[in-house]
């Protein structure tokens, strides 16, 4: 229906499974050498350049990656929610049909139906329930793992502590 | 005038709104019109935001003359045509405005509507944009940390679909809406009661009724046409086999009163189910037809309370 020409995100199905995601999680967190070579790398542009080329070809061939920069694979069962057209990074929309395919593009499965399947594969549910906070649109085209290890990112806010915390019983 | 949402859910009455879109063009004679159908017959009416990805006048606008009116608000705002700063400025103007109740969602994608062509915004999504108001209301700040002049009084809604993909998953993203702050909640059409009990069961586990009032969506399928755009046509919805057996069982000239029926039905069971706190009746086009579903519900009309201002609340 839709041709290639469509630029809207669209719906990516990542090629490896959660599982080499989270594996690749523990490999990737911020560490004292990781933020050494972050440092490093934010001083010399060429080798943020390389640096930043290589995170994009990786990621986008195995989570359609789009640089947003500020990465949420390690808390969406390593499916990137920015391939929602609507870049939804909270969880989806009501407009998943009944058999878990996305509204804007009928023949592709909604990122977070599968966003939530590989989660709960590999027990990770409870990170759907953190609150992302809205993008910073300044990061995209930066490398997401260098705005990790130095920190430079609004990690997702627990909501526990929200949701049992007094809203207030409606109405206020 | 009815005291609203605010004044229904604080007097633990079975709330009730209704849908009423603003209309397509600089008039208001059809829109009044059809606000005199409902008026009496309802807490709040929901103005929606460019329904369908279709242009119609602005929520602010429909909200302001359904006021007028002596109807009680509830503004959609979406985040598909609003960046944060002009979802941010329309909700200071609904507070300016003494809009009651606003409502954020993430929209229809432009696709479905009347101009595909057009760019969607999504800069947040539902969740953000019910923090940012929580925000600006409870802590008198914009997303930028900058303080307001006055703090801005509305009540804040979402919406769910219960039925949607991911089943596990649903019940979840509605108490990520409530712990960034939304007070009232409305859901797509309901047609099955057993699946929403089971929803609602998960929402009570969760402790979202308490903090959280909700309002099940329900509304008469009109003809085999409808049935069949609700099918195919609007993202979202799935309409069992029972209830479309059910319509497609009956003689063509009886389909609407047997969708008004159905409707009715759903309506009577949902104050038994633990949790919810009214009801959400969409009939686009035909709110002449809502006074009869409600009274024959046995719901409505509802009880007229003095009127409450609800601008600004100062700081
Ligand atoms: S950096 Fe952003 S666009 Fe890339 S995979 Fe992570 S979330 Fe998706």
């Amino acid at each position: 229906m839709e041709t290639e020409r469509f630029s809207w995100p669209r719906p990516f199905r990542p090629r490896i499974p959660g599982s080499g995601g989270y594996r690749s999680n523990r490999l990737l967190r911020r560490n004292a050498v990781w933020a050494r070579l972050g440092a490093l790398l934010e001083r010399t542009p060429w080798g943020y350049r390389l640096f930043t080329a290589t995170e994009r070809v990786t990621k986008e061939q195995l989570f359609g990656c789009r640089m947003c920069g500020q990465c949420a694979l390690p808390t969406t069962g390593y499916t990137c929610p920015m391939t929602c057209p609507k870049e939804l990074r909270n969880g989806p929309c009501g407009g998943v049909s009944p058999t878990g395919m996305c509204e804007v593009h009928p023949s592709l499965r909604c990122v977070w139906v599968q966003a939530y399947e590989r989660a709960e594969a590999n027990g990770h549910t409870g990170d759907l329930d953190l609150l992302h906070h809205p993008a910073d649109h300044r990061e995209w085209g930066r490398s997401a793992w260098v705005n990790h290890w130095q920190g430079h990112e609004t990690p997702p806010a627990d909501p526990g502590p929200l949701l049992h915390r007094q809203l207030g019983v409606t109405p206020r | 005038m009815s005291g609203g949402l605010r004044a229904a859910l604080a007097a633990g009455r079975f709330a009730l709104t209704a849908e009423l879109g603003p209309p397509r063009g600089a008039d208001t004679e059809d829109f009044l019109h059809r606000a005199r159908l409902l008026s009496g017959w309802v807490d709040a009416v929901n103005i929606t935001d460019n329904q369908g990805a279709r242009v119609r006048m602005s929520s602010l606008g429909g909200a302001v003359i359904a006021g007028r009116a002596g109807l009680s608000p509830v503004m959609q705002l979406t985040c598909r045509d609003r960046n944060r700063m002009a979802l941010q400025s329309d909700l200071l103007a609904a507070g300016a405005l003494g809009v009651p109740q606003v409502l954020l969602l993430t929209g229809d994608h432009p696709r479905f509507g009347d101009h595909p062509e057009s760019r969607p915004v999504f800069d947040v999504d539902a969740v953000q944009a019910i923090g940012i108001a929580r925000a600006m209301r409870d802590d008198g700040v914009l997303l930028s940390g900058e303080p307001l002049s006055a703090n801005p009084g509305w009540l804040i809604g979402a919406v769910e679909n219960p039925f949607a993909p991911p089943a596990g998953f649903r019940a979840r993203r509605l108490a990520k809406k409530v712990a960034a702050g939304a007070e009232f909640v409305q859901t797509q059409y309901v047609f099955d009661v057993e699946p929403l009990r089971r929803w609602m069961a998960e929402l009570v586990d969760l402790g979202v009724p308490p903090r959280c009032a909700v309002l099940p969506g329900v509304g008469p399928i009109r003809s085999l046409r409808m049935l069949e755009f609700l099918r195919t046509g609007v993202p979202g919805i799935s309409v069992p086999p029972a209830v479309e057996k059910r319509l497609r069982g009956v003689l063509p000239g009886r389909v609407a009163e047997e969708g008004i029926r159905l409707c009715v039905e759903t309506l009577q069971q949902l104050p038994d189910i633990p949790g919810v706190s009214g009801a959400h009746v969409m009939a686009f086009g035909f709110e002449r037809g809502v006074p009869e579903i409600l009274d024959r519900a046995g719901l409505g009309p509802v009880p007229c309370e003095p009127d409450r201002p609800v601008v600004v609340s100062g700081r």
